[in-house]
């Protein structure tokens, strides 16, 4: 039987499992010796048996199509993604370095604004920012943290640098698929856990009702903590069951909630009325109370925004705080780490131009062809213009679209993103992966060791969104140090 | 506790129950009209009478052979009573409510569900059928034994009990309705059969051999009808659903509207002696007991839940 990995050829990409030399990566010893000892067999029984208990622990996303609620279910490949534990201290440092700044970079835009003051931040660009909510202007949410769960998106470039491509500060999903992949990966490769130190990863709903607790309005040891959901079609509604659910936590929707004359919120439960101190709100600032942003929300709470600003009720995150996630507010975030912080970014940002800038312009349109275009506030991929395989009649439409309104749009290079080893058939074969690590901030900072790695299923693709064609996998910190 | 999930646990526990009590039913039925000549009147149409649903059938079926009630009760996603359809409502309100019930029972209503989905469509066969349906019951038997074992007994698990039990008392009604419809049109071919026609309705509810260690005679049928309505210890008895639900409500915050409506029909039936009852007036008090019950559920649902408070 000849090894598996033996005609295994990442190619011109960076592999996160083996060099191009064929050896295991620092930390990947161990996974590369199992898997030569799998036959093909082996391999497709495992695939088979992790999709079996996805399906039977009910391991779901929600498509909602043709007024048709479905659950499916998640798309995982069983070959964990590895960094080794000396490189992942410094990517959680960075992460963390990260938060902080953006953290203050929040608070200082709904106060002060010292940042446009001393010249580090165009007022234009905050001014034509859609994120940026007056209604919050001036409240004080506790330890001055208004992004309290950041998920950020890392990749690796071909030259093996991890960069950081995009911060989620509004409403970032996928920390529940990270969980469910590490408790399916235990029960397809248990005797892999056992002569190794994988960090685990389930201390995450703790510290996420750790954080909750620490910024409920209340001295109470107790504070009732709730997830705000937009309900059971949402697709992230299977995250927001299993967290409420691991934290113990009620999950509610908007309807089972109400502000009192008192200026707070209770819950409608079978005693009568319950006040709620702290709110994991996962649905977007727009819809959160129509009394001040959408009047036809049907998913928020009335008076919600007025019990928030008088400080009756801790929301997270923060109303307001997708002002940072801005694709433009990105480009700034090196400066701003040395503004506030006074410190060297740790992360690189991907080189970036920024269509506002004219010089920038010029040269985004010259070379629209070899760039990533992305519309400043949009997510999971929507408005996008990938250079190197839009037609040409696409090229002159975008170019028509970023001239008509430059601060929307940034521009990147198109990147060699990292390959690992992914089930295809009965074969092990390449495929592109990314990063998003989670990072928790209240009075204390909190990283999951790893994160969700998503991949493209499909060969050559580089869309890792689970609903179009990806799925993801589990991601292990192996410590490599003696 | 939300009012929401207290809804879905409630309607969760009433689904589960009207899965398992529909596959005892399909089950006996069969084997019963094997015993029956044509002419004794028994048919699979009855079927479709005790789950009240003679409308939707006859939309959906020219006519009610065996295979057609069989595969609109057991695996017809379109009928909302099928056995499929339960089992499909009860997975939704447990995956909506995840968060309060613990895993093992959320995986165990999943699998439950993926296994009928796959089987019950192909159980058309009486072999196969038997073998199916016993699987369904036998898995939603482990559920209630996982509920009741990893659940903590607060009001969700309460709210759960109480609408299996409201369930089950329900069908005990209406399986009791359609044999004393037929005492009233009394034909004399179909006194020899008599015995075997009680008999099947204590093996539909599972009574049987309850019925025989407590009863000790001879199955009759002012006996049955007295041991399934008043009996104070099988537990599928209407007067033991009753308890069961008082005992639960009564665990539950503000309960006492609903405690009231279930004691006093609780009083009722110790106060009625079924076996003095002709034909005709049986037949009202079993439509009687069905509204009442009804009434029963509309008082759980104007004092807890979310569905009936008004913004």
């Amino acid at each position: 039987m000849p090894p598996i990995l033996r005609d295994y050829t990442p190619g011109a990409f960076h592999d996160e499992l083996v060099t191009p030399e064929g050896r295991s990566r620092a930390g990947a010893d161990q996974l590369v010796t199992y898997l030569n000892t799998l036959s093909s067999k082996a391999l497709i029984d495992r695939q088979a048996a992790a999709e079996r208990a996805i399906t039977e622990m009910g391991i779901t996303f929600t498509v909602y199509t043709e007024g048709q609620n479905i659950d499916r279910a998640w798309p995982f490949d069983i070959v964990p993604r590895v960094i080794s534990g000396s490189e992942w201290s410094g990517i959680e440092a960075g992460l963390r370095q990260r938060l902080s700044a953006l953290n203050l970079f929040i608070d200082d835009l709904y106060h002060e604004q010292k940042v446009v003051k001393d010249g580090v931040f165009p007022k234009e660009t905050l001014a034509s920012s859609k994120n940026f909510l007056t209604a919050c202007v001036g409240a004080s949410p506790r330890f001055g943290v208004w992004a309290h769960i950041c998920g950020s998106d890392l990749v690796r470039d071909s030259d093996g640098t991890m960069y950081v491509l995009e911060d989620n500060l509004r409403v970032p999903s996928g920390v529940s698929y990270m969980l469910e992949n590490r408790s399916v990966t235990k029960r397809v490769f248990p005797d892999l856990f056992e002569n190794q130190n994988i960090m685990p990863v389930d201390n995450y709903p703790s510290d996420l009702f750790d954080m909750l607790v620490a910024i409920a309005p209340t001295e109470d040891p107790e504070p009732e903590v709730a997830v705000l959901t937009p309900g059971i079609y949402n697709s992230a509604y299977f995250e927001h069951s299993y967290l409420a659910q691991r934290m113990g936590a009620e999950l509610v929707e908007g309807g089972d909630l109400l502000v009192g004359d008192d200026d707070c919120v209770y819950m409608r439960n079978i005693e009568g009325l319950t006040r709620v101190h702290s709110i994991y709100r996962r649905i977007d600032d727009t819809f959160l109370d129509p009394q001040v942003f959408r009047p036809d929300s049907m998913l928020g709470v009335p008076g919600i925004m007025r019990a928030w600003r008088n400080g009756n009720v801790a929301l997270a995150n923060a109303p307001g705080s997708g002002v940072a996630d801005d694709k433009v507010v990105y480009t700034y975030v090196p400066e701003l780490i040395r503004y506030y912080l006074d410190q060297d970014p740790i992360l690189p940002n991907v080189p970036t131009w920024r269509c506002s800038d004219s010089k920038h312009l010029d040269h985004v349109i010259t070379n629209l062809a070899d760039l990533v275009v992305k519309p400043a506030n949009e997510s999971g991929g929507y408005g996008m213009l990938i250079g190197p395989v839009a037609s040409k009649a696409e090229l002159e439409n975008f170019a028509g679209l970023i001239r008509a309104d430059p601060r929307n749009y940034i521009a990147q290079p198109t990147l060699a993103i990292s390959t690992t080893a992914t089930v295809s058939e009965a074969e092990l074969e390449p495929r592109h992966v990314d990063l998003r690590p989670f990072i928790l901030q209240s009075d204390r900072l909190a990283v999951t060791a790893g994160g969700l790695t998503r991949v493209a299923l499909v060969k050559g693709s580089l869309v890792v969104n689970s609903s179009q064609g990806g799925g993801s996998k589990d991601t292990w910190i192996v410590e490599d140090r003696d | 506790m939300l009012s929401r999930v207290a809804e879905r646990m409630y309607w969760a526990g009433r689904y589960l129950e009207r899965a398992e009590n529909g596959a005892r039913l399909v089950r006996v039925h069969g084997h019963m009209l094997l015993d029956m000549p044509a002419r004794a009147g028994r048919t699979w149409e009855q079927l479709v009478t005790i789950f009240g649903q003679q409308a939707t059938f006859a939309s959906r079926y020219d006519d009610p052979s065996e295979k057609n009630v069989v595969s609109f009760l057991v695996a017809d996603a379109e009928n909302p009573g099928s056995i499929l359809s339960s089992l499909a409502s009860l997975r939704e309100n447990v995956r909506t409510t995840r968060d309060v019930v613990p895993t093992e029972c959320w995986e165990c209503v999943n699998e439950l569900y993926l296994f009928s989905g796959r089987e019950l469509p192909r159980s058309g066969t009486e072999r196969t059928r038997h073998r199916t349906l016993s699987e369904v019951i036998s898995r939603c038997q482990q559920l209630t034994g996982l509920l009741a074992g990893t659940m903590s007994h607060g009001p969700g698990y309460r709210f759960m009990r109480v609408g299996l039990n409201l369930e089950r008392a329900d069908m005990t009604t209406r399986v009791l309705d359609v044999p004393a419809a037929s005492l009233l049109y009394a034909v004399e071919e179909f006194e020899p059969y008599r015995y075997t026609l009680w008999m099947n309705v204590l093996k539909s509810l599972s009574a049987y051999q309850m019925y025989c260690q407590y009863v000790r005679r001879r199955v009759l049928g002012e006996d049955v009808i007295e041991f399934l309505l008043r009996d104070a210890l099988f537990p599928r008895s209407l007067r033991s659903c009753l308890a069961e639900i008082a005992a639960d409500l009564e665990l539950i915050p503000r309960h006492q509207t609903a405690l009231d409506e279930i004691g006093s029909l609780i009083d009722d039936l110790d106060g009625t002696l079924t076996t003095e009852m002709d034909a005709a007036v049986l037949h009202d008090y079993l439509d009687t007991l069905q509204r009442r019950l009804g009434d029963v559920h509309q008082r759980i649902v104007s004092t807890w839940f979310l569905s009936a408070k008004s913004q």
